[in-house]
């Protein structure tokens, strides 16, 4: 779909791969024989019903939720086999948008984002200043936000926000979780673009949880579909449009999402880029 | 691979021919070299100062991030300023957004210079006016409490009992054991201190009339209070001001309920029902250690040491202690609810209003008893 994934399609590279893939909360078996690959340079996009385990396998592949079974490769390397320095080394490599944004509610927009930076890197307070005041630049916030706490926010802002901190150590991957959910449809449209411009100035990988069409419209190059603990389908949006799969077909094709393809069919009708 | 990447340190080859001074950039010029990196801008800066003209060759370079091309920028701009003509060359596609993505003036915030003593004149004034708005605060809450509490009265249908049972329970009857326990000791230490004292004027016998009259006006109910400050005002605060931080109290307010009726009036009658009754158990444990003592150190037996209490207290010295546990719970009540309400959105506040609900509620209960010595003592009862 974009110039990026076309050049890295010969051998792409494989950052993030999940085979297998059990996680259980007491009884409640969340993934059940999940397999994920995310490939450099894309922007996959993450789909499935509320309480499907989306964010679950985001928190397991970070670490945050232990795994029954299966394996998990972070860029190459299994992580159970990782020392821990190690791996600290590689959670440097990824940026991680939380549902909520989860900014540190006593430090300031600004102080958030030199929060990596200081924890991990060795740099003067000056240049961290300025590298604040860019990210703020390059996910669209004022300058007056960086000495704001997150309390005085909006929904919108802290998003921004917590982008910034998540992209402060120049990340290869970032993991955003709902980036646009309980934004406004012009708000969600502006922060799609952003990640869109933001992928490719910096070549980022994104894995994007999403329950925005719109969204998987306009900036995913791959979706995978979360349904019983395993990825049912997996490909471009029109292999998955035209799956049989029921749930996918509720999801596609329910009132809302054929409204929205409905739509999208007429406006792009002739031009739709050759699959 | 890509570890050798990482390792990859930047550098910037000089090299100086006709009046141009040209550096090659090379290695990973990326937030990975943490200071190195400002090093090395720093020195391009530095070399490059005395120069007509500068070429800055990015050909050579593995990687670049936004901190790597946020620096060529910066020194660029540092060199431009210093009168030298700056020329970026051999720059990749993919880099190109990167340097023009970077480019962005610094809007400079003035820094603040003032006088240390100005300093000082002005936090001493603000904490001043702190502390009276606080008390201004303090008594429009006490203002509104009343209302609701008039409110519940007038509609009992208003009145949540559950809640007040549950509160009740929490703060009352899972405190007794503690109480009881602090309150034998204690009283077993005044009988202790009391006997050894007296022992030398040979008025053994007196240490009674002190366990009795000390437990029973002041002791009792202070270190109960204290400890409810500690153990349930601490509670409280914490559970009010993070339902203010999720927003909870709003969505009580938008569904027209009062976040005082529903959330402040069942804890603070809790608390004035539970503490009179808390004295009282703590009363009867701090005379059950004075009994203790004075039997095995003294060798007073239970019915003489029950005969000389009688003897040395009155009703009257009973009720002192015990009028005194509602007061003692309407201000831990009130100070805790309040200070939970005027949580701000976060995490430290939280702490700081903990602290401050802790620390201003003992504090209180002691000006209060204060209070109430002197007005004993005025009606002398
Ligand atoms: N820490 C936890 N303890 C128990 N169950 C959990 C926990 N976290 C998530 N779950 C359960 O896992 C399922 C998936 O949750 P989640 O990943 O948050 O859903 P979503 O796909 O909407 O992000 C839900 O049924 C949820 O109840
Ligand atoms: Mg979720």
């Amino acid at each position: 779909m974009n110039a990026a994934s076309e050049t890295t399609r010969p051998i792409p590279e494989v950052l993030i791969s999940v085979r297998g893939l059990i996680v259980e909360f007491g009884a409640h078996r969340v993934m059940n024989g999940l397999d994920l690959d995310i490939y450099r340079g894309e922007v996959l996009g993450f789909v499935g019903g509320s309480g499907q385990g989306k964010s679950v396998l985001m928190r397991t592949i970070l670490g945050l939720v232990q795994k029954r079974e299966g394996a998990i490769r972070l860029f190459g390397h299994d992580r159970d086999g990782l020392p821990p320095l190690e791996l600290r080394r590689l959670e440097q490599r990824w940026g991680v948008l939380f549902q909520n944004g989860a900014l540190f509610s006593s430090l300031t927009v600004k102080q958030n984002i030199q929060m990596p930076m200081r924890e991990s890197r060795d740099l003067s307070q000056r240049f961290m200043d300025d590298l604040a005041m860019l990210k703020l630049k390059l996910v669209g916030l004022p300058p007056d936000s960086a000495e704001k706490l997150p309390s005085e926010l909006s929904g919108g802002m802290i998003k921004r926000a917590a982008l910034a901190r998540a992209l402060a150590l120049d990340p290869e991957l970032v993991f955003l979780d709902e980036p646009t959910s309980g934004l406004d449809p012009i708000g969600a449209a502006d922060f799609d673009e952003l990640i869109a411009t933001l992928q490719k100035t910096l070549g980022l990988t994104v894995f994007m949880v999403t329950h925005d069409l719109d969204s998987l419209y306009s900036v995913c190059d791959r979706v995978a579909a979360l349904a019983e603990g395993k990825v049912i389908g997996e490909g471009s949006l029109e292999d998955l449009l035209a799956s049989d799969q029921p749930w996918l077909r509720a999801y596609f094709h329910g009132t809302r999402g054929s409204r929205l393809i409905g739509a999208r069919k007429g406006k792009t009708d002739g031009q739709a880029p050759p699959q | 691979m890509t570890s050798d990447i990482m390792a990859n340190s930047p550098t910037a080859a000089e090299s100086v021919s006709g009046g141009v001074t040209r550096f090659s950039l090379r290695g990973g010029w990326t937030l990975a070299a943490s200071r190195g990196l400002e090093r090395q801008a720093q020195s391009l800066v530095e070399k490059g100062r005395k120069a007509e003209s500068v070429v800055v060759d990015l050909s050579g370079i593995d990687r670049l991030d936004t901190a790597g091309a946020l620096l060529v920028n910066r020194a660029r701009e540092a060199l431009e300023r210093a009168g030298a003509t700056v020329a970026i060359e051999g720059v990749r596609a993919e880099h190109r957004i990167l340097l023009d993505e970077t480019t962005f003036s610094l809007v400079s915030t003035p820094a603040k210079r003032t006088l240390l003593i100005v300093d000082l004149l002005v936090d001493v004034g603000l904490s001043l006016v702190d502390g009276l708005h606080e008390f201004y605060r303090g008594t429009g809450f006490l203002g509104e409490f009343v209302a609701a509490l008039g409110r519940t009265v007038l509609s009992p249908r208003l009145f949540r009992g559950t809640s007040l049972i549950y509160q009740m329970e929490v703060f009352g009857l899972r405190s007794i054991p503690i109480i009881l326990l602090i309150n034998i000791a204690v009283g077993a230490i005044v009988a202790q201190q009391g006997i050894f004292q007296l022992m030398r004027f040979g008025a053994t016998s007196y240490s009674v009339d002190l366990i009795g009259i000390l437990v029973l006006r002041e002791l009792g109910v202070l270190l109960t209070s204290i400890m409810i400050a500690g153990r349930c005002g601490s509670a409280i605060t914490a559970e009010l001001g993070s339902m203010k931080m999720r927003e909870e109290v709003d969505a009580l307010r938008v569904m027209g309920l009062s976040p005082i009726e529903v959330l402040v009036v069942p804890r603070v009658l809790a608390l004035v029902f539970s503490l009179p009754l808390l004295t009282f158990i703590a009363d009867m444990a701090a005379l059950f250690g004075g009994l203790l003592v004075s039997w095995s150190y003294a060798g007073i037996s239970p019915p003489a040491f029950l005969s000389l209490l009688q003897e040395a207290i009155g009703v009257n010295t009973f009720m002192v202690g015990i009028i005194k546990a509602p007061f003692m719970a309407l201000v831990i009540g009130l100070i805790s609810t309040q200070d939970g309400l005027a949580t701000m959105g976060s995490a430290e506040s939280l702490g700081r209003q903990v602290t401050a609900a802790v620390v201003k509620g003992i504090f209180m209960v002691i000006i209060v008893d204060g209070c109430f010595a002197m007005f004993f003592a005025t009606i002398s009862y």
